[in-house]
């Protein structure tokens, strides 16, 4: 498989899982959340942040909770894309010659 | 496991903070021997997919869910300083975004995230690579067990964290149990997730595989006839 189809493949499956898929994932509280709760020190937790357009991965003005949720997982992945990706890429050791080969 | 803000004081979310911070300036370094033209879009991709896969919280039964973390995943793929500098993206797009995880928590989580079950995943996944034949096959499931191995490592390193700063008078031996237990079978979660995907990409692109690199490596001396640079040049 080529490098492009690969990323492309990878990205594409990415999308699925953060704009489709997490619309099915469970809303309890993850590990973490439900031994605070269990064991008491859940309500020491400051939620006050928490606003903001994205929160809690909705884009607030969105209604339908499938497309709020879907919305904010893709935004999610392209901004950590572009983030990660353009961070590797100002890291990277570059070749000294073929710069332009792939 | 996302700390938010609040579960511990602030001197210890500081102390944090200068670990991921330390952390990150040492991850930046040592991302520069990962990373070349080839490795790096493919450090953008792990980054995007941890953030997707970790909106994807499975239940583990009694009203409680666990995500992936991802430490071991990255480090496998892309290799751990680069692994690291990723899990600490996500994070902050996690918590400047998605109020997911506390901003002042920021440091605490880069700290577990990509110091603690980056470091363990990749240690576990290393040490077992040592001491076990260099198969190609093994890649995966080296990497599936170190994923579980990171999760209550990871929740362990929280209430280490929790002992020294934690905002509430609970009893820690109530913390310890509670939290390993619960982030044992999390990591079967993780350890089957991470076991998937590197098989998916050791299957169609083993070359883009940090870990898979020492048996690519023993292969290629067992097939190659005659020495002609195929395509390796870097």
């Amino acid at each position: 498989m080529k490098t492009r189809t690969f990323l492309l493949t990878g990205l594409v499956v990415a999308l699925l899982l953060g704009g489709v898929a997490s619309y099915y994932a469970s809303t309890h509280p993850d590990g973490l959340e439900h031994v605070a709760e269990q064991v008491g020190f859940g309500d020491t937790a400051d939620e006050s942040a928490a606003d903001g357009p994205l929160a809690d991965y909705e884009v607030n003005g969105v209604d339908d909770p499938r497309l709020s949720g879907g919305l904010a997982g893709v935004i999610g992945i392209l901004v950590t894309l572009a983030i990660a990706g353009g961070l590797a890429l100002a890291v990277r050791r570059r070749a000294p010659r073929d710069a332009d080969a792939d | 496991m996302h700390v938010p803000d609040g579960f511990l004081d602030a001197p210890t979310s500081v102390a944090t903070g200068v670990v991921a911070a330390a952390g990150i300036a040492i991850a930046l370094r040592g991302a520069r021997r990962e990373l070349d033209d080839r490795t790096a879009p493919m450090a953008g991709l792990v980054a995007a997919f941890v953030f997707a896969a970790q909106m994807l919280n499975f239940p583990v039964g009694a009203g409680t869910s666990g995500h992936l973390l991802g430490g071991a995943l990255a480090a496998v793929l892309i290799g751990p300083y680069t692994a690291a500098l990723c899990l600490a993206v996500v994070l902050l797009v996690q918590a400047l975004l998605f109020a997911d995880g506390g901003t002042t928590a920021l440091g605490t989580n880069i700290t577990l995230f990509s110091v603690v079950a980056v470091g363990t995943g990749w240690l576990v996944f290393r040490g077992l690579q040592t001491v076990l034949p260099t198969r190609i096959a093994l890649v995966p499931i080296l990497a599936g067990v170190a994923a579980f191995v990171s999760v209550p490592v990871t929740a362990v390193g929280f209430v280490g964290l929790f002992a020294v700063g934690g905002q509430a008078p609970v009893a820690l031996g109530a913390v310890l149990t509670t939290m390993v237990g619960w982030h044992l079978v999390i990591g079967l979660g993780e350890a089957l997730i991470t076991a998937l995907v590197v098989s998916s990409v050791v299957a169609t692109r083993p070359d883009l595989v940090r870990g898979a690199r020492p048996a690519l490596a023993q292969r290629t001396l067992e097939i190659r006839q005659s020495p002609t640079a195929g395509g390796a040049v870097s």
